[in-house]
């Protein structure tokens, strides 16, 4: 390309400027890249939620329970192949900024239902002959760096005053996909069963189902409510993707709050970029008179400029992204607890490529049809 | 030979004929050039002389393809540039037109070669094609050494003489100079001359320069006088152009 010479040379005319510009790209890009990721671990919910699963909760709400005795009517319903049950358990590990989820399973049936949640055998063994044991997820044992084998103490909120309940971890499980929860603690129904009060025996939080036929989960759904209608337990039975986004509501409008300030950063970038751009094409008004007095098209002259702004937004835009590849997952350790499991997927690096070319090209559309329409003859008058 | 009453034929390299340009400032309408003619042969070096705002540079401007006239033609090699398109007479003058301004206008992030390299980047030449023509223009203008210099490297003389090598580099119709001269000291100035005149005696170039400085206008071998928008035959020098560095 034998014009690269001279958008390069063009770039480097103001370094400080350039470096300046380079770096609000490569923060923005940075934020934006982290947003997403943000986003994106609020719904993932919804996108690692199995298509042959319904979640059955109480029709008042989630925090009330619903009795176990219904297992096995649900279970009767025809197109009902496993059911598993689970209670919130809201525990913390040591100290109060150690949260993370804590679910009391079903072990007998919790692997049928979630079949993308795999424990080797052995592990799954042992924890079922334990009745103190503990399934721990991948990641959440790595930020404790638990090994199988530790003694874990959560200390409980919800059940049975502050007591310290122990745990034995008999295993560790990794999701099948990325996006997978692996931050999840598990440990068994018979225990969690024996040692809460009274008035918490025979209650589960919530029941989670695996179908014959995914196609069938309206019916499954009607059915399964109807069930239990007019009973001082009533259900709501959803499928596992609208449990989830459901779940995310409750944090409030997630989705607007990000896009609000990925709304706000893209303009500020906009703006910065556009700026710089135009003060660097009216430095050169002279210049590329004389380019185009030369002989240079407006076309040529309007690529000069898109290509100078497009090379600053990837460069800036690598950056930010090259942070972000570098700073999330550890971003993602440090909150962790504090928000769903941040996983830094390859689409969106593209989506932050992406917005930064959209973003260079638009600041640059401005100043590059100014410098278009520039009169050779009155902008050397200007000289 | 250079004629301004509109007698000159076909085979004129310029041929300009009724040039008008009017521009209008605050609804009050200036018409700086009325109904000029000129006729230039290749070869010629002609020197345009007149008060500030009798129209030098919008004449220069206009023979370059810069600026549109009001009415009239102009005439290049034959050539009608006046209702040529914007796209087209971009075209044109990469061709036809070596441009020297008074304040040089080299591209100062660019070396000396970089800059002589400019006009021919829009060329089909090949890189060595290019370094070629780009060495034996530096050459023609004395500054091989400085090749790799930027313009704040260089002196003002020094600057000029890289913008004629830019000018000359394409091998153009013909060159405009406006105030080639303005901007340098008087030893400079007589080097930039020597130069044109080399230019003009052992390369054939034509050249048509406006300059205020009568010294210098006297280097050229006509000097036309621009008054009211009309072009005034001056004193047709005898002499021929001197050999390369005589001032």
């Amino acid at each position: 390309m034998k014009f690269a010479r001279i958008i390069w040379a063009n770039l480097l005319r103001k370094k400080v400027r350039l470096l300046l510009t380079i770096g609000s790209f490569a923060v923005a890009l940075f934020l934006f890249v982290f947003l997403a990721v943000v986003r994106d671990a609020f719904n993932r919910g919804a996108d690692v939620a199995g298509a042959d699963r319904l979640v059955i909760i109480n029709r008042t709400s989630i925090i009330n329970p619903i009795p176990l005795s219904y297992r096995d009517k649900i279970l009767r319903i025809p197109g009902v192949k496993y059911i598993t049950h689970n209670n919130w358990f809201g525990g913390t590990y040591i100290e109060e900024k150690n949260f993370f989820p804590q679910f009391v399973i079903d072990p007998e049936n919790q692997r049928q239902v979630f079949p993308e949640l795999i424990v080797p055998d052995e592990q799954w063994n042992t924890f079922l002959k334990d009745r103190v044991g503990a399934i721990s997820g991948a990641k959440l044992a790595e930020r404790f760096n638990w090994k199988i084998g530790d003694r874990i103490p959560i200390k409980s909120q919800l059940y049975g005053g502050n007591g310290v309940w122990e745990f034995n971890l008999d295993g560790i499980y990794h999701g099948k996909r990325p996006q997978d929860d692996e931050t999840q603690f598990w440990f068994q129904w018979d225990y969690f069963e024996e040692k809460v009060p009274q008035s918490f025996k025979g209650q589960i939080g919530w029941y989670v189902l695996r179908m014959d036929d995914p196609d069938e989960a309206p019916r499954i759904a009607k059915a399964i409510d109807a069930e239990f209608a007019n009973s001082p337990n009533e259900t709501k039975t959803e499928t596992e993707s609208a449990f989830a986004a459901g779940w995310v509501k409750q944090f409030g409008n997630i989705q607007t709050l990000i896009l609000s300030i990925g709304t706000v950063v893209f303009f500020t970038l906009l703006l910065v970029t556009g700026n710089t751009m135009a003060i660097s094409v009216r430095e050169r008004t002279s210049e590329l008179a004389v380019f185009k007095a030369i002989g240079y098209s407006d076309l040529t002259i309007l690529f000069f400029v898109l290509a100078e702004a497009l090379a600053i937004a990837l460069i800036g835009g690598g950056l930010g992204i090259l942070f972000a590849m570098l700073a999330i997952p550890e971003l993602g350790k440090a909150l962790s607890g504090l928000l769903p499991s941040i996983v830094l997927a390859p689409p969106m690096l593209l989506f932050g490529l992406v917005m930064a070319i959209f973003t260079g090209i638009l600041s640059g559309i401005l100043p590059g049809f100014g410098a278009m329409r520039l009169r050779v003859v009155n902008a050397l008058r200007r000289v | 030979m250079v004629k301004v009453d509109g007698s000159g034929d076909a085979s004129s390299l310029v041929q300009v004929r009724d040039l008008d340009k009017t521009y209008r400032r605050g609804g009050e309408e200036i018409h700086v050039l009325q109904g000029l003619n000129l006729d230039v042969s290749k070869g010629e070096f002609v020197a345009f002389m007149g008060p500030s705002g009798s129209g030098k540079t919008t004449l220069l401007n206009l023979l370059g393809g810069l600026d549109v006239p009001t009415r009239g033609s102009i005439t290049v090699a034959g050539d009608e540039i006046t209702h040529m398109s914007a796209g087209n007479l971009t075209e044109w003058r990469a061709r036809h037109v070596g441009f020297i301004f008074q304040m040089y206008n080299l591209i100062p992030v660019l070396t000396a070669f970089q800059n002589v390299e400019l006009p021919l980047l829009l060329t089909k030449l090949s890189k060595a094609e290019r370094r070629a023509h780009v060495e034996t223009a530096l050459s023609i203008v004395g500054l091989s050494d400085r090749m790799n210099h930027f313009p704040r490297q260089l002196s003002g003389g020094q600057e000029q003489r890289v913008t004629i090598a830019r000018a000359i580099v394409s091998d153009p119709t013909f060159l405009l100079c406006d105030e080639p001269t303005g901007d340098l000291d008087r030893k400079s100035a007589d080097d930039v001359m020597s130069l044109i005149e080399e230019l003009v005696a052992h390369h054939h170039k034509t050249v048509l320069m406006v300059t205020h400085d009568p010294v210098i206008a006297a280097r050229a071998q006509i000097t036309l006088h621009l008054d009211k928008g009309v072009l005034i035959e001056g004193v047709k020098l005898a002499h021929s152009v001197p050999a390369a560095g005589v001032a």
